[in-house]
Formats: structure tokens, C-alpha cells, sequence
């Protein structure tokens, strides 16, 4: 094991683009053993899974339809990261953004799209903060751990979605869901392959990381954000307020997850309907840790993950099912969880390089 | 039947009772689960994960042996083993325990999730197994009003009262109960004295996924005597706020799940009663939700987590 000086020492840039590319790589070897375990062949199921995530048009339209939500998840978890607050609640607020910008996107048929688009997104933004909001509050008041009452907003908002497509917002029959939004209110798509488009959302979505970025590293907002999260107590006694900046941070936080509600109900969906989100709020979690938090990692680690989602469907049809990749999601958190065992990992391997290396060239001179 | 006709019928029944014990159980094992891991001093958020993965291998080996003592014995080993997971990174490698209990969440809802089909040959849910059984007390059952709350219940109820009992006594009346509590409040003062830290951190781990499979187990095979891919649904953060309600002790936390049971059996009962529409009915599923924000909000500020809770320990 490696010092405790050592490892912590080890905090260059390269090593926070090591940590979690070896943390992505040992997951998916140990999820190629889980696949050999079941009697599949697993060069054979992630081929077909790269082909599902990259060998056509329609392919790549998936891909970057779900990497859209993904990344607005992602750098919703992962602003609150650097802030110090642990938002597991992305799931729930992408639901209410969604259900927000449902809500105003119906009432929109006679608004010029000029106007609708932007109403509709900041509905779904205002949606998302407005719940996000509620844990921040509930943290900065009384020290509620914001794990648990985001959880707990993540099933309101879920049993909310149900009630209102199966009650005020039901239309039709067969599954419960709600009406489509109006045609102004909808974003039209950036590209079209075949059956499938490519939404302009994406477009968004890649705009809101670079704000975040220039938001944290420009800002005096974001450095104050930053400086709660390192260490709340100096922050404090610098004379930053950590209940201002919980809520603050919450806002934020769930106005990214309300957006990529809002982009998938005016993209993809045109409505809701029970589960819309489906889980992308919590490939969220993943994607912040393999990004590091940091916005630009996170595009990067948003395509990987999309890429793995989109890429699964198809490995159910050599018969591995698909939620070996929500395996290989959990092994990879639980790698960057205990980051210091791949330090401890990196720093064994790169010692072994240079007693390899001084060997061979003394065994040079005596020759 | 008007809401509040509903309520009262429903106070007036040894049904709605019985039904808060019983949604209260899994409460019970998970968050005296939570007590022993976070009163050592790790926090342990991965209780869903570990009640899904012990209701999922205990229905396998039910399923394939018809036993299902075997499949508890088997429930609690995987419930142990995903501890043990969490346990090792927190101890060993000073993880960030919030962050690698969601990892284990996402684990055990992979595994069983990819291992259903292979194993049930279906999706979302396997076909009824035998369940563990009812305990019948025949003089108690002819007893009006408490005989028909407490004349038939699952074996896992007497489980739980073993376990509350157990764990009263254990931590407050035993050398290692006051080992445990002293390793979660100042681990450098136990160590100082002599108490292994490590060892005692194990076991605090390694019994919360004892009992969060437990509680786990009973939702599946105590219960309605089936798995499915969904469950505990939240019940093992619920779990967590009976332990912050219950201040981090087994019968305080007792007293907080049964609080809790009796939002979900209100639920089920004013739903049965009254001819409600199924938006309405969907509306009413958030009770416990919104009931547990309120709690954990409301009174996190009186009570108080053990000092050195999910602060990894080590020495100098």
C-alpha cells in the first residue's frame, strides 16, 4: 500500500484522467468476466454493443438523443459535487421539469416559437430548481441530509407524474400519459436519419457545460460555491454563507436536471407519460464521478455513458442482458469511490516501470 | 364514505394495526441495520441495495430448493457480502462512503436485474415461492380485537422482536455495545484505549447487511411471497429516517418505523374503503414519501448522529 503522503500528493491533471479511465476500463473487464460467467461470449456482446451504439445513422441519432439528457443530468449531479452537496434527487427534477414544461408547453398553440421555445425551457429550468430547491432549504435549515430527502422527492415526483397522466393530463388510452405540447413549443430536430433525429438539444446541452464551467471557474458566484464545497467551516469564517449557498447550489443544480426534463419532452417525447426520465437522473451520479465534476470531463464522460445505454439494447439480442451495464456503472462509481486503490494501483506500476528500467541499463553496463 | 368516516373506520379496525406492524417490519430490520453500521461510525445509505439483492437470492434458492429457511440463510450471506464490499473500501481505503454505497445501489440493482431473466426465465417478477411461514397462537387468535392483529403472523415478526431485544442489549448492556458507541464517537480515544477500530467498524458493517436483508427478505418471501425487480421501492432511505427519527437507537428506531407503518397502512386501508379513482390512489402513494421529508426535516436537529459518523478513521 502506498503512503497515505503519496497518494494524496498525486493530484495532477493526468491523475484525474487516469483514476476514472482505469476505473472504466477494470469495470468493463470484470463485466466481460459476469458475461463469460452466464456462458456468453463477451468480445462478441461488446462488439455488437459498439455497433449498437456507433454502426449506423439511426445509431448515432440514439446516441446523441440520449447523451443530451445525460449530460444536463450529469452536470446537474456533478455542479453539486463542487459545491458540496450530494444531489441524488436528478431523477426527480428531471421529472418536474418535465412536467412543467408540459404543463406550459400545452398552452402555447398561439405563441410564435421565437417566444415558446424559451418560455417552455425556462419552465422546465424553473421546475427542476423549484424541487431541487426543497432539499436545499430543508439542508440549510435544519441539516437534513440531502441523500435522503432528494430520494424521497425523487418517488413524489414520480408518483406525481403518474397521478397527472392518469387524472388532470390524461389523454387517450393504452399506457397513462399526458397530451403533446403544442407544435410552437417543440424543438425541431438538428438533423434527420431515417426514422430517428438528431435533437437540437444536444446543442443546448453542450452551450449549459460551457456555462457551468465559465459559472465555476470565472464567477465569484462559482468560486464561492467551491469554496463552501472544500471546506464549509473557512468558507464560512471568509464570510461566504453556507445556507445561501446550499439553496443556491440546489437551484442550480436541479435547473440543469429541469432542462434535460424540458429538452425531453421537447424533443424526443413532445409529452410525458410514467417513468419518462428513465434513470438518466441517476446515470447522472456516474457521469459527474467519471468526469471528475468537471463540466468539460463531463460531455466526454456523458458520450461514454450514452454510448453504453445505447449500445446495450442490442447486446440483449446475443443474449446478455442489458443491465450488465448497470453493473459495470456501479463498479465504476465504486472504483472512484475508493480512488485511492487504483493510486495505490498506478503508483505500484509506475515504481515496477523504474527498478525494470534501472535493472536493464545496469545490466547494459555489465555486458 | 366520506375521508373523514374513512380515517375512523379505519382507526376502529385490528386490520389497520395489524397492517402497521407489518409494514413496519422491514423498517424495523433495515434501520437497526442503519443503527449498527452508522453507531461505528460508517454510514451505510446502501441499505435499499443490500434489501433488494437479500429478497432477490433468497427467492433463487427458493426457487430451487423449495426451502425457505435455506433461502434466508442464503438472503443474509448476499446481504453480508455486499456489506462486506462497503466495509472493506470505507475501512481499508478511507472511501467516501456516500459515493460507494450508491455504488452498491447501482450493483445490486445490475445483478438482479441481469440475472432475472436467466435464472426466472422472466422479467419484472418471479412466480409465487413458498413463503416463510405464519406463526399461529390459537389461544391468543380467540382473544377479540388483539387476537386478530396478533393471533397470526409471519415468523419474520418474532424475528424482529428478537432482533430489537438483541440489539437493546447488545449496545447499551454489553463491553462491545459500548466499544461500538465509543469506536463511532471518537475513534481515536477507542483506539487509544485499546479497541480495535477496525474489527469493531466490521462488524457494525457487516450487520447492517445482515438485517437490511432481512428486512429485504420479508417484503419478497414474508410478505406476498414473490420477488420483484422494484422492491423495497424506497424503503431502505424510509429506513434510514426511522434511524434518524429513532436516534440511533433499536427501540427508538422501532417506534419511528411504526409511525412510518402507520402512513402505509392508513394508505392501503383508505384506499380499499373508499371507491377512490386510481389518480387519486396514485396521489396517496406519496404519503409516506412526503411524511418522511417532514420527519427527517423536522427533527434532525434533536436528534444527534454518532460524532465520527462516515468520517473514515485513520491512525497517525
Amino acid at each position: 500500500m502506498a503512503s497515505k503522503s503519496e497518494v494524496t500528493n498525486m493530484r495532477s491533471k493526468w491523475m484525474s484522467f487516469l483514476v476514472p479511465a482505469l476505473a472504466v476500463l477494470v469495470s468493463l473487464l470484470i463485466g466481460a468476466i459476469i458475461i463469460l460467467a452466464i456462458g456468453q461470449n463477451p468480445i462478441k456482446a461488446y462488439g455488437v454493443m459498439l455497433k449498437g451504439a456507433f454502426g449506423s445513422r439511426v445509431a448515432w441519432a440514439d446516441n446523441i438523443t440520449k447523451m443530451t439528457s445525460l449530460l444536463l443530468t450529469g452536470l446537474a449531479v456533478g455542479f453539486g459535487f463542487r459545491a458540496g452537496v450530494f444531489n441524488i434527487g436528478a431523477e426527480g427534477q428531471m421529472a418536474m421539469g418535465g412536467i412543467f414544461a408540459m404543463i406550459i408547453g400545452l398552452n402555447l398553440g398561439n405563441v410564435p416559437p421565437v417566444i415558446a421555445i424559451p418560455l417552455t425551457i425556462l419552465a422546465g429550468m424553473l421546475g427542476g430548481a423549484f424541487w431541487a430547491s426543497i432539499a436545499g432549504w430543508l439542508k440549510a435549515q435544519t441539516g437534513a441530509h440531502e441523500v435522503i430527502t432528494t430520494i424521497m422527492l425523487n418517488w413524489i415526483a414520480y408518483h406525481l407524474t403518474n397521478y397527472l397522466v392518469s387524472g388532470p393530463f390524461t389523454v387517450g388510452i393504452g399506457i397513462p400519459k399526458s397530451p403533446e405540447i403544442a407544435k410552437s413549443a417543440q424543438l425541431p430536430p438538428l438533423l434527420t436519419a431515417q426514422a430517428s433525429t438528431v435533437p437540437s438539444g444536444i446543442i443546448i446541452a453542450i452551450a449549459a457545460a460551457i456555462v457551468i464551467y465559465i459559472l465555476l471557474e470565472k464567477t465569484t458566484l462559482g468560486y464561492e460555491a467551491k469554496a463552501v464545497g472544500f471546506n464549509p467551516y473557512a468558507a464560512e469564517y471568509g464570510g461566504i454563507s453556507i445556507s445561501k449557498n446550499i439553496v443556491l447550489t440546489m437551484a442550480i443544480s436541479g435547473a440543469l436536471a429541469g432542462l434535460a426534463g424540458a429538452l425531453e419532452v421537447m424533443c424526443v417525447h413532445h409529452r410525458i407519460f410514467g417513468a419518462f426520465t428513465s434513470d438518466r437522473g441517476f446515470d447522472g451520479i456516474t457521469i459527474a464521478l467519471i468526469g471528475q465534476n468537471n463540466p468539460i470531463g463531463i460531455i466526454f464522460s456523458a458520450f461514454l455513458i450514452s454510448s453504453l445505454r445505447a449500445g446495450s439494447n442490442s447486446m440483449q439480442t446475443v443474449g446478455v442482458p442489458d443491465d450488465i451495464i448497470v453493473i459495470v456503472q456501479g463498479i465504476i462509481i465504486f472504483f472512484v469511490a475508493a480512488d485511492r486503490i487504483i493510486k495505490t494501483w498506478i503508483i505500484k506500476a509506475s515504481k515496477l516501470g523504474k527498478n525494470k528500467s534501472s535493472q536493464t541499463i545496469k545490466g547494459g553496463e555489465e555486458a | 364514505m366520506t375521508w373523514i368516516q374513512a380515517i375512523f373506520t379505519a382507526l376502529a379496525s385490528p386490520l389497520f394495526y395489524k397492517l402497521t406492524i407489518l409494514s413496519a417490519l422491514p423498517l424495523v430490520f433495515a434501520g437497526i441495520g442503519g443503527v449498527f453500521s452508522e453507531i461505528t461510525g460508517v454510514t451505510n445509505i446502501a441499505l435499499e441495495g443490500i434489501m433488494k439483492l437479500g429478497g432477490f437470492v433468497a427467492a433463487v434458492f427458493i426457487f430451487y430448493t423449495g426451502n425457505p429457511w435455506i433461502g434466508l440463510l442464503m438472503g443474509m450471506i448476499g446481504g453480508l457480502v455486499l456489506a462486506f464490499l462497503h466495509a472493506y473500501v470505507s475501512i481499508e481505503w478511507s472511501a467516501n462512503q456516500i459515493v460507494s454505497a450508491t455504488a452498491l445501489i447501482l450493483i445490486a440493482q445490475g445483478t438482479v436485474g441481469f440475472l432475472m431473466k436467466p435464472i426466472f426465465g422472466q422479467e419484472g417478477q418471479t412466480d409465487f415461492l413458498t413463503k416463510i411461514p405464519m406463526i399461529k397462537i390459537e389461544p391468543l387468535k380467540k382473544v377479540p380485537f388483539i387476537g386478530e392483529i396478533f393471533g397470526e403472523l409471519s415468523a419474520f415478526f418474532y424475528i424482529a422482536i428478537g432482533v430489537i431485544i438483541f440489539s437493546w442489549f447488545l449496545l447499551y448492556k454489553t463491553p462491545l455495545g459500548l466499544r461500538m458507541r465509543a469506536v463511532g464517537e471518537n475513534p481515536q480515544a477507542a483506539d487509544t484505549l485499546g479497541v480495535n477500530v477496525k474489527g469493531i467498524r466490521y462488524f457494525g458493517v457487516l450487520m447492517s447487511g445482515v438485517l437490511a436483508a432481512l428486512g429485504g427478505m420479508y417484503i419478497a418471501i414474508g410478505d406476498i411471497g414473490q420477488f420483484q425487480e422494484l422492491m423495497p421501492a424506497g424503503k431502505g432511505f424510509i429506513a434510514l429516517a426511522a434511524m434518524i427519527l429513532g436516534n440511533w437507537n433499536p427501540v427508538g428506531t422501532m417506534w419511528a418505523a411504526l409511525l412510518f407503518g402507520a402512513a402505509d397502512a392508513m394508505n392501503i386501508q383508505l384506499q380499499t374503503l373508499m371507491e377512490l379513482p386510481s389518480e387519486t390512489k396514485a396521489l396517496l402513494n406519496l404519503l409516506p414519501f412526503v411524511l418522511t421529508i417532514v420527519v427527517v426535516g423536522g427533527f434532525i436537529g434533536k436528534t444527534r448522529a454518532p460524532a465520527a459518523s462516515g468520517v473514515p478513521y485513520e491512525k497517525e
